[in-house]
């Protein structure tokens, strides 16, 4: 017994080493997705973002179809590195509704005109504060809100070119 | 010689942040008032995860939604809300993950058994140890 004891000290070094040995050679995993997943969609009402799209809020992404509610901003580089694919989303007959978040609407103006526009309707989110509710962590996301008013899918990041088919087949299931 | 002009021009530029140009909330970086309430607060904040700086808290982080995050709160409290009643909301929205303060959940079990543990095997150990010098 105290033979075996004497090795003990040794046995958890190396348990604790392979602990934490194994927790740095994880890759890391920064995503953090909404819990509302799954859920009904936050009521809310926000204000125009930009001058020539209406304003947005809760019950209208709620019309029977489902429908993607975008989380941009003009100030976030991979927002902009996104746009191409939602105008192919758009043109693939996906009806699509945004929410700036800490934006300005000269700002979302000239983003729009630069990058193109595939918005029905644009919210301000001046202070986070839908982003919160929706449990939201960055920009840009995406969300799938089915006909009912279920949040259906939650996209963190931009929407790579390799998504799109992806998103369209969720778009689908959220039918 | 190029290699070290890059490498002082390096040196010399500044990060870039990709955060908003907006002034921050109102009670992004003001106290409440009245100090009771600003306590309250700023308890809160120090136990909530900011979700951009993901090791900080949002009371220490400089991100524009932590700023955010800070002054909702700060409202919510001053609306008379209680902080336990917004931690849930917010673990409702972003998981335990959100919170500093550990919880009774049976995943944490272990974290709170072992001090004990410890405790108990320091106890046994030490009464072996008396009983034998008795002894000697």
């Amino acid at each position: 017994m105290r033979k075996l004891l004497i090795w003990l000290p040794l046995a958890l070094f190396l348990a604790f080493f392979g602990l934490f040995a194994s927790g740095l050679l994880k890759p890391d995993d920064r995503i953090i997705t909404s819990k509302l997943v799954g859920q009904r969609l936050p009521s809310f009402s926000l204000p125009a973002a930009a001058s020539d799209r209406p304003a947005l809020a809760s019950a209208q992404l709620v019309t029977g179809k489902p429908r993607l509610l975008n989380i941009f901003a003009s100030w976030c580089v991979p927002c902009a590195a996104e746009a191409p694919q939602l105008m192919a989303l758009k043109q693939a007959g996906v009806e699509i509704d945004a929410i700036a978040i800490r934006d300005a609407r000269a700002d979302v103006d000239q983003f729009l005109n630069r990058y193109g526009n595939p918005y029905s309707r644009i919210g301000l989110d001046a202070r986070s504060s839908v982003q919160i509710a929706l449990g939201s962590s960055g920009v840009p996301e995406s969300f799938i809100i089915d006909g009912k008013g279920r949040i259906a899918y939650q996209h963190v990041g931009d929407i790579r070119a390799d998504d799109v088919a992806m998103i369209l087949q969720r778009m689908e299931e959220a039918r | 010689m190029k290699a070290l002009f890059a490498l002082l021009a390096l040196m010399l530029s500044a990060p870039v942040f990709a955060q908003s140009a907006l002034p921050p909330a109102p009670y992004a970086d003001r106290q409440i008032a009245d100090p009771a309430l600003e306590r309250k607060a700023k308890a809160l904040m120090e136990t909530i995860r900011c979700l951009t700086c993901q090791s900080q808290s949002i009371a220490d982080s400089n991100a524009s939604m932590a700023a955010d995050m800070r002054s909702q709160i700060r409202e919510w409290i001053m609306a008379g809300e209680e902080p336990e009643h917004i931690r849930t909301w917010l673990i409702q929205r972003y998981g335990d993950w959100v919170s500093y303060e550990p919880t009774a959940d049976p995943v944490l079990w272990p974290l709170w058994g072992a001090p004990l543990l410890l405790i108990g095997l320091g106890l046994l150990l030490l009464r072996g140890r008396i009983k034998g010098r008795n002894r000697s």
